[in-house]
């Protein structure tokens, strides 16, 4: 009896419970329908910015274990200032901050090609459409994943770096030993073994992200829990709109988990 | 009488290389040099020439700064001062590509530190596609050979964690000789190994060493000083001791704490 996994079963029936609601009561049904696109649009922004973020973490975290100072600096930096800040912060930071600086950049850059005279003649194109680029062409959808993937790359980032740290030193020495140069190494040797090592982390993370896509509601990106708002708000079902909601959350997070624990096993075989 | 009649033969060759190219530069020159970890003097004042294709053993307590001064020769530590000259190249030298004078010098580890995600093929292939510039098709015949010549043709395609001590020591030998080094560097080649594997893995070392490859090994298998050694090195607190031609620092040791050392080891 106390091997049994009560709280699956009971997370089951729940399950059962809302897919039954949604299949035969109306109130239910209509919310379910309006909410199918923000689950798309959920799935869309934590892919993408889950790429993104694994590559950001990716050289963040090789600069986090650098011997040099400059990569070491600036990723240290970036880690420390990201995970300093909330991530709601960081979302609306990014959104109406850090983007529309960089649409600036981007037109001071497109800017200066065109005036002067070695670059402009070749650069012509790219440098006018740089400086056509408006902060109207970056959608809020764009922003949030940037935002995400800027906040996650530096959770990524320690991630990578744990499991970097985590390989034998001796590794190290018998690929330098053999003429490999460190980034040679660091390809062939250590980064194959230290990413097997991270890869169920950095699915938890993938999970994380999910749940944390919901910030972007903030920024009113059609997303999910926006969608329920929305829903709500139309129709006034608050219980049955948020209880749809978070079942189509759980059965997400709890599918993936799932999937975590699997590659975990399979791993841990090896 | 089959190592001395080795020996003899080796000497012969040498000579006759000696002739052919004479007065010819030690492919190894260690010059009064320093390491200091911390406040330890690992190697204080340590000098030392090495010919081409002599054998030399290095013996001492733990602590004594022989594997420091092995991981110094291929420069996975860098020294404080002197200078350290491998076939002509200054490693102490910061415009030198420490990279190319790693691939002329093998080392084999203590810990074997064999790749565990690759096969014991592709453990030997990898560092001749990717230093050497190898094609695959080369690389895996150059690997093949090895194997056979190390023993174990038959593991080719096994992971490391597949493999014995002394068959992973095997494997790591055969990786290093992969490069074609001038030089092999052994730090305590079979201290992590269980009492029967040590033969298999001391015989291939002999083998090398009939062949004329300049070997620096660090261990106390007097067996292998015997049969192998051209001189035997005795160090302590950082600094040579003693030096003795062939295993005399085995069967005649001069100085009180090379004894001392000897009467702990030997049984």
């Amino acid at each position: 009896m106390q091997n049994m996994p009560w709280w699956a079963l009971i997370l089951a029936l729940l399950g059962l419970f809302l897919l039954f609601q949604i299949l035969n009561n109306e109130d239910y049904h209509r919310a379910f329908v309006f909410l199918l696109a923000g689950i798309r649009l959920t799935v869309i922004i934590t892919l993408t910015a889950y790429v993104v973020a694994a590559t950001i973490g990716l050289i963040a975290g090789l600069g986090r274990v650098s011997d040099h100072l400059i990569p070491y600096t600036i990723s240290t930096l970036y880690v420390e200032l990201i995970r300093g800040v909330p991530m709601l912060v960081q979302l609306i930071y990014v959104a109406f901050v850090v983007v529309p600086m960089g649409i600036s950049a981007i037109n001071g850059l497109g800017g200066w090609i065109l005036h002067v005279p070695a670059l402009a003649g070749t650069l012509h194109g790219p440098a006018q459409w740089m400086v056509e680029r408006s902060i109207r062409n970056v959608d809020m959808t764009t922003r949030g994943i940037i935002g995400l993937a800027i906040g996650y790359g530096a959770y990524e980032a320690e991630v990578y770096r744990a499991g970097i740290q985590s390989i034998e030193k001796g590794q190290m020495e018998a690929a330098r030993s053999l003429g490999m140069n460190y980034f040679q190494a660091m390809r062939y040797i250590i980064l194959p073994q230290a990413i097997r090592r991270v890869l169920p982390p950095l699915g938890n993370d993938f999970i994380a992200m999910l749940k944390d896509s919901s910030l972007l509601s903030a920024l009113a990106v059609r997303e999910l829990t926006q969608l329920g708002k929305l829903n709500r708000a139309s129709t006034f079902r608050t219980f049955e709109t948020w209880n749809t909601v978070t079942f189509l959350y759980l059965t997400m997070t709890v599918l993936l988990s799932m999937l975590v624990k699997l590659l975990e096993r399979r791993l841990a075989i090896d | 009488m089959a190592p001395d009649t080795q020996r003899a033969t080796r000497f012969i060759q040498q000579r006759e290389k000696n002739v052919n190219e004479p007065a010819q530069e030690p492919i190894i020159i260690v010059e009064s040099v320093y390491k200091r970890f911390k406040r330890v003097h690992a190697l204080s004042d340590v000098s030392l020439t090495v010919q081409q294709g002599e054998v030399v053993v290095v013996v001492g307590p733990s602590g004594s700064g022989k594997s420091t001064l092995l991981r110094c020769l291929n420069h996975l530590e860098s020294v404080d001062g002197g200078r350290i000259i491998v076939d002509g190249i200054h490693l102490t030298d910061k415009a030198t590509d420490i990279n190319q004078v790693r691939a002329e010098i093998g080392m084999v580890f203590q810990q074997f530190n064999l790749f565990p995600h690759l096969t014991v093929l592709e453990n030997i292939a990898l560092a001749q596609r990717v230093v050497r510039k190898r094609g695959d098709e080369e690389s895996e015949q150059v690997a093949r050979d090895l194997l056979d010549k190390v023993g174990i043709p038959e593991k080719a395609s096994n992971y490391p964690s597949q493999l014995s001590g002394g068959q992973q020591q095997r494997v790591a030998i055969a990786r290093a000789l992969a490069m074609n080094p001038k030089i092999m560097l052994f730090d305590e080649p079979t201290s992590a190994l269980d009492p029967e594997m040590i033969k298999e893995v001391l015989d291939v070392m002999l083998a090398l060493a009939q062949e004329g490859m300049t070997m620096v090994v660090v261990s106390h298998e007097m067996g292998f000083a015997k049969a192998a050694a051209d001189r035997t090195i005795f160090m302590d607190e950082g600094r040579i001791i003693e030096v003795g031609v062939r295993d005399q620092l085995f069967t005649a040791p001069t100085h009180e704490r090379t004894k001392l050392f000897l009467s702990k080891v030997l049984h």
